[in-house]
């Protein structure tokens, strides 16, 4: 499939970074990786088989590129903002999230409820577990062995690393992350929040704050 | 005989470890393309999370410290892929030298 139609997607036009601000990994522009040839190669084969379409990996792509925290921050923003809602989205992440229009995919959802006395931090130890199509694919850090390792012993040692220190009263509550049941943290909405429009809120929603490593901030 | 320790090498939990580096990057498309082909293949029947995971696992420590993630997953789909028999070792080993003679980067070999 020579000179396919995504490679637009990657040019080298923004001073290499990305509109998001992050360096763009080396691709197109290195040398062909062992790796990267298999990618090209099963990719080929699989089409030549008949077993994918071309249209389909497109498909797949552009859905992939449209996940961003953003889905999150609506979510959580209307569970501030609508107590039926939030209810809903605490009994059954998944379910509530497809009413507002998101695909989940087959795993379990569950929200954990960030309060004045609870916070909650989501890791996945076994591999790089993550609520992917509410919030993207994880970053980096979160694929570490460090974040991996440490998250379940040390979680207030790893959070400050973050820059998020929380009182000595507070209990933390670390959730580890299965192939088939993922987590999302449901932040406690800031006081300066109160009162603003649920369009207002998403943008107060990182997604540091939704994996439990950071807290909402005002948009800057 | 290597000394079990009650988990094996992926269960991370509890180990000890470093600093977390909060690194971001933005994946390439190749990355992407590495990530299409597992969902594309599961939702086809070829394949599982569980048996993405069960190549991964197997592949041990080493694996993780040489491998990039993308590529620890496409060894991973590439051998699902012939365990499922969509394609077969032969036609991958053809196919990667046909990539390879097209151009010495990326772009020039997809």
């Amino acid at each position: 499939m020579p000179h396919d139609h995504y490679d637009h997607e990657h040019d080298h036009s923004h001073e290499g970074l990305s509109p998001s601000g992050h360096p763009y990994r080396a691709d197109n522009d290195t040398d062909l990786s062992y790796w990267q040839a298999m990618e090209i190669a099963l990719r080929e084969l699989l089409i030549e088989k008949g077993h994918l379409t071309a249209a389909q990996l497109h498909a797949q792509i552009n859905a992939m590129d449209s996940r961003s925290p953003a889905n999150g921050a609506r979510v959580v923003a209307r569970a501030w903002v609508d107590p039926e809602f939030k209810a809903a989205l605490l009994a059954d992440a998944g379910a509530a999230s497809r009413v507002m229009g998101f695909d989940i995919g087959p795993m379990h959802l569950i929200a954990l409820e960030n309060t004045k006395e609870v916070h909650n931090v989501v890791v996945c130890t076994l591999c790089s577990c993550y609520p992917r199509n509410l919030l993207g694919l994880p970053p980096d850090w979160y694929k570490s062995r460090a974040y991996r390792s440490r998250t379940v012993i040390e979680p207030r040692k790893v959070l400050s690393e973050f820059g998020l220190e929380l009182p000595e009263h507070m209990q933390v509550r670390v959730h580890d992350s299965t192939a088939d049941m993922r987590y999302i943290v449901l932040p406690a909405q800031p006081e300066a929040s109160l009162g603003l429009t649920e369009e207002e809120l998403a943008a107060w929603v990182t997604r540091d704050s939704m994996i439990g490593v950071g807290l909402p901030q005002a948009p800057q | 005989m290597t000394e079990f320790f009650g988990k094996r090498w992926h269960d991370m939990g509890g180990n000890p470890a470093g600093p977390i580096t909060p690194e971001e990057h933005d994946f390439a498309l190749w990355e992407k393309r590495v990530d299409a082909l597992m969902v594309l293949t599961s939702a086809a029947g070829l394949m599982t999370t569980d048996s993405l995971r069960r190549v991964l696992e197997d592949m041990g420590a080493d694996a993780y410290e040489t491998m990039t993630y993308y590529e620890r997953w496409i060894a991973s789909i590439a051998q699902n892929m012939v365990e499922a028999g969509a394609v077969t070792t032969e036609e991958l080993g053809s196919k990667i030298a046909e990539v390879r003679a097209r151009g010495v980067t990326y772009g020039a070999a997809s």
